[in-house]
């Protein structure tokens, strides 16, 4: 079932934003980590010490370990970012800066 | 569960203080048992940055008290290893100004004398040590003693090495006292640790503690917040602090102060601080705080400019009249020994203070004079 159903939600259409070049499709209001969720990606950033997944924890801004680079910034809460039309989305390694 | 212990001597606190107290005691043969209302590290010692630092030091029993703990951090990281992730980096001090180095310059020269490492680094050579540093600045000394840990790990591992039987979550409700009025123990929520020694390690609260033993002890606390950024490769290598930081410690105001203090961590995070203010436990987020600390970093670095910051922590130094901590035993009541007041130098001095303390405990002549830090000191002014 389509988690659209039970809440009978009626959204704008979809757009297309890429992860790693890949198109997906989001809807508006989804925040970043859910348009990766409904895409079936469910990590995004490596560790910095060694290199583990990391996706969605806590998922309400605390624990920053969703933390992933969105057109250009790394670091940014997949949890708590509006996905934006156009918006791309890449993996994070470690800091996400260059060393 | 009630219990009833004996033991050598109860530590109050499982901060930084109070596990370095145990440490040393433990070594001295003592049987310690540690007592904290909260978690270990959960005060003070869990809110700031682990610094290690002579730089900021004028000469006097506070600097040979930090030269000393020093050499035992540098001890005690070869036998302890990374887990408390002490770095030997090293502080930089810069001036904007002239006057400014001027006045660092003269600082430097009086800490030599008292056994201090301090480099003149010319504006032209300061970016050598920190390529990422704010062009214009006027010059600096550098400072290759200071050093830093991750506090609450070096608490719990310090804690654990003791050996120390640990009681958390256990509130001290009052220190019992024999007839003649010295103290043999303490009453907590859980029941009575007896003992013929107690140490107020309890920090900022210490002033508290040594109220339930009867004796006044003046600590106040004095707000500080730090800001954490991303995680970043290792872009800031030392300490890098501008030279009103020094003033802004030894300043009695309690209006807030600020100067600029960025160091990078082992983990990727840049530590931002340091602000100072007397406003009692106010533990409310403060803006106007974290923006001047936000822009007094980026005056160091510019880079930052574009570094997002993730959060910020507060806490609260132990603030004493005359920034100097109370370590040592209580005339006023015998069997109990204070090691607290510290300010915002605990880390860096607990390890000397825990030494120094378990020298006094065990009937030894202490390695340094311990007159200065007189935990009654506050009475003759007083009377």
């Amino acid at each position: 079932m389509s988690p659209l159903e039970p809440v009978r939600a009626e959204p704008d259409p979809a757009f297309t934003v890429t992860l790693d070049g890949r198109e997906i499709e989001a809807l508006p209001g989804q925040t970043v980590a859910a348009a990766l969720w409904t895409a079936g990606v469910v990590s995004w950033r490596t560790t910095r010490g060694e290199g583990r997944p990391r996706g969605i924890f806590c998922g309400i801004g605390v624990c920053f370990d969703c933390l992933v680079t969105v057109n250009g910034r790394p670091n940014q809460r997949a949890c708590l970012l509006p996905v934006r039309p156009g918006d791309a989305i890449r993996t994070q390694e470690g800091t996400g800066h260059e060393d | 569960m009630s219990t009833r212990l004996t033991c050598d001597v109860v530590v109050i606190g499982a901060g930084m203080t109070g596990a370095a107290c145990a440490l040393y005691a433990a070594r001295a043969g003592l049987d310690v048992t540690v007592v904290d209302r909260g978690p270990v590290a959960g005060g003070t010692t869990g809110a700031g940055e682990g610094n290690l630092l002579v730089s900021d030091k004028e000469p006097g029993p506070e600097l040979e008290l930090a030269l000393l703990s020093l050499r035992l951090w540098a001890g005690l990281a070869g036998e302890l290893g990374a887990p408390i992730e002490y770095e030997a980096k090293g502080g930089v001090v810069v001036a904007s100004s002239a006057e400014g180095l001027a006045a660092l310059t003269d600082l430097a020269a009086a800490q030599r004398t008292a056994g201090v490492v301090a480099e003149t680094v010319t504006a032209d050579r300061l970016h050598d040590l920190e390529p990422h540093l704010a062009p214009g600045l006027a010059g600096g000394v550098r400072y290759p003693q200071d050093s830093q840990v991750m506090p609450t790990l070096a608490a719990a591992h310090l804690l654990r090495a003791s050996g120390a039987r640990l009681l958390t979550g256990r509130n001290v409700t009052g220190v019992l006292r024999t007839a003649d009025g010295s103290v043999r123990g303490v009453r907590t929520g859980h029941g009575d640790v007896h003992a013929p020694a107690v140490v107020n390690a309890a920090g900022t609260w210490g002033g508290e503690i040594a109220a339930l033993a009867g004796a006044r002890l003046p600590v106040l606390p004095r707000r500080g917040f730090v800001l954490v950024t991303e995680p970043l490769p290792r872009r800031v290598r030392h300490k890098v602090y501008a030279a009103d930081y020094v003033t802004d410690v030894a300043s009695d105001s309690a209006g807030l102060k600020t100067s600029p203090v960025v160091e990078g961590t082992a983990a990727g995070p840049v530590l931002i601080g340091a602000s100072r203010e007397r406003v009692g436990f106010d533990r409310s987020f403060s803006l106007p705080v974290v923006r001047a600390l936000a822009a007094g970093a980026i005056r160091l670095f510019p880079f930052l400019t574009d570094v997002r910051a993730m959060r910020t922590y507060v806490g609260f130094r132990p603030y004493m009249p005359d920034h100097l901590p109370a370590i040592g035993p209580d005339p006023r009541v015998p069997g109990l020994f204070h090691a607290c007041g510290h300010e915002g130098a605990g880390i860096g001095l607990a390890t000397g203070t825990g030494h120094l303390l378990a020298q006094v405990l065990g009937g030894e002549a202490p390695e340094q004079d311990l007159a200065p830090f007189r935990p009654d000191r506050f009475e003759e002014e007083a009377a």
